[in-house]
């Protein structure tokens, strides 16, 4: 649980415009950090790029000093990424999806764990209801499930996580955040609502947006 | 990894199951297709065993591609195409194993019907093995190398129409060796040659072909 995710040098343009340039960090186990920023600054860019599913125009994020862009699978098996889709199918019911996501993952998880993992985030006794009928919070909540599961994944990159839920689940996956980062897990999220999550070590970038 | 293979197909074939009318589409396609060739080319029974093999094929050949749009767009929409890539397994994998539940749910009931509507152009029991081993072959190497091509198109606009003006021409050779082994078969050559190129065929883009199309679903999502 050593290894840190670092950033060295980034720079981001989509189309003309420069989205961030020179930006630098690390994230160490036990740490938290919050990119924040207005609408089209870039944060989800930099999640994309910190993730190696988005090349940046310079600059490499690295894991334990290697380029995550050539570890692959061998640092994506230690990554947990909530993107802002929720990744449903609207024809599988919430356990069904909640089992791909962790299959996909590589969380090893038996159905009673997802049943469980499902009841955490207020989900329980809507296991078994395809997707389609849940509502938006409801969908964003077994997308954010696999948090309660991704114990053993030492990075988890979350994306607006906040979104579509009621005051019950954020204080919930504001738990589940706290929990991981206390466990010395590393978190980094973006989000425009003000979350109050407990850790002990807590930054902050804001993107400033030209 | 093994697990994720599995689940990745359990799930397409759910989706498909609880969708069925997909499924249902692509076979209608294939059977009026086919049918049509009676009706417009007449009741020649002779013409009818020499164009049967061609037909089956080409019919196979345009239904096959009516599924591909299907095979990554709708992950790509709704996020899992990136949860795929981010994924403990190799992506080439999860390729192959989309691939293979694809052509269960589009290829395989092409192969599994074709013996009923090769009846309408009364070809021989032989032949009829023929043809069917053949498609049992291709269709699997249509949907290889229709995984490159929707790769490639995803999410660009119209990218029904290139995707079939892209992956067409490649269908080509498959058409051409799949449609000849009943050829040879008829003419007492026995269609061996072609069926073992098939096979060939098969290997070589199974091994592949899955790699290439995870590199351009890769650049298609940057």
């Amino acid at each position: 649980m050593e290894k840190a995710l670092e950033a060295v040098d980034l720079r981001c343009t989509r189309g003309e415009r420069t989205l961030f340039e020179g930006l630098s960090f690390a994230l160490k186990g036990g740490e938290l950090l919050r990119i924040g920023g207005p609408n089209g600054s870039g944060k989800t860019s930099l999640l994309r790029i910190a993730c190696g599913l988005l090349e940046p125009d310079r600059g490499e994020i690295r894991w334990g000093g290697e380029n995550v862009r050539m570890l692959k699978e061998e640092f994506w098996a230690r990554l947990l990424y909530i993107g802002h889709a929720n990744a449903l199918k609207d024809d599988l019911t919430a356990v069904e999806n909640l089992g791909v996501a962790c299959a996909l993952a590589g969380i090893v998880a038996d159905d009673r764990q997802i049943g469980a993992a499902l009841g955490r985030l207020g989900l329980a006794g809507r296991e078994n209801l395809p997707a389609r009928v849940l509502s938006q919070g409801q969908r964003r909540r077994v997308a954010l499930a696999r948090l309660a599961l991704g114990a053993d994944s030492p990075l988890w990159v979350l994306d607006e996580p906040f979104t579509a839920l009621d005051a019950a689940a954020i204080d919930c996956v504001q738990d589940l955040i706290a929990g991981h980062v206390t466990r010395g897990g590393r978190v980094m999220y973006t989000t425009h609502y003000e979350a109050s999550i407990g850790a002990a070590i807590s930054r902050r970038i804001d993107l400033a947006g030209s | 990894m093994v697990a994720a293979l599995r689940c990745v197909i359990v799930r397409d074939l759910r989706l498909a199951a609880r969708r069925s009318s997909d499924v249902m589409t692509v076979v209608l396609f294939f059977v009026i297709v086919v049918s049509l060739f009676p009706l417009g080319i007449g009741a020649e029974p002779k013409l009818l065993r020499t164009v049967a093999p061609g037909v089956l094929w080409v019919a196979a050949l345009l239904a096959s591609m009516l599924a591909l749009g299907r095979m990554f767009a709708a992950d790509h929409a709704d996020g899992t195409l990136e949860q795929m890539m981010l994924g403990a397994t190799p992506l080439g994998l999860v390729v192959a194993a989309r691939v293979f539940a694809h052509w269960l749910v589009s290829g395989l009931p092409l192969v599994l019907i074709s013996p009923v509507l090769a009846l309408q152009f009364d070809l021989s029991q032989e032949l009829l093995g023929v043809v069917v081993l053949s498609l049992a072959l291709g269709t699997p190497v249509l949907s290889l190398i229709g995984a490159i091509g929707a790769a490639l198109t995803l999410g660009l606009r119209g990218a029904g129409t290139l995707l079939s003006l892209l992956v067409l021409p490649l269908y080509v050779p498959v058409l051409i060796i799949g449609a000849g082994a009943a050829e040879a078969a008829a003419s007492g050559l026995g269609g061996h040659a072609q069926l073992l190129l098939l096979g060939a065929m098969l290997i070589f883009a199974g091994a592949f072909a899955p790699w290439a199309a995870a590199v351009a679903l890769r650049i298609s999502v940057e």
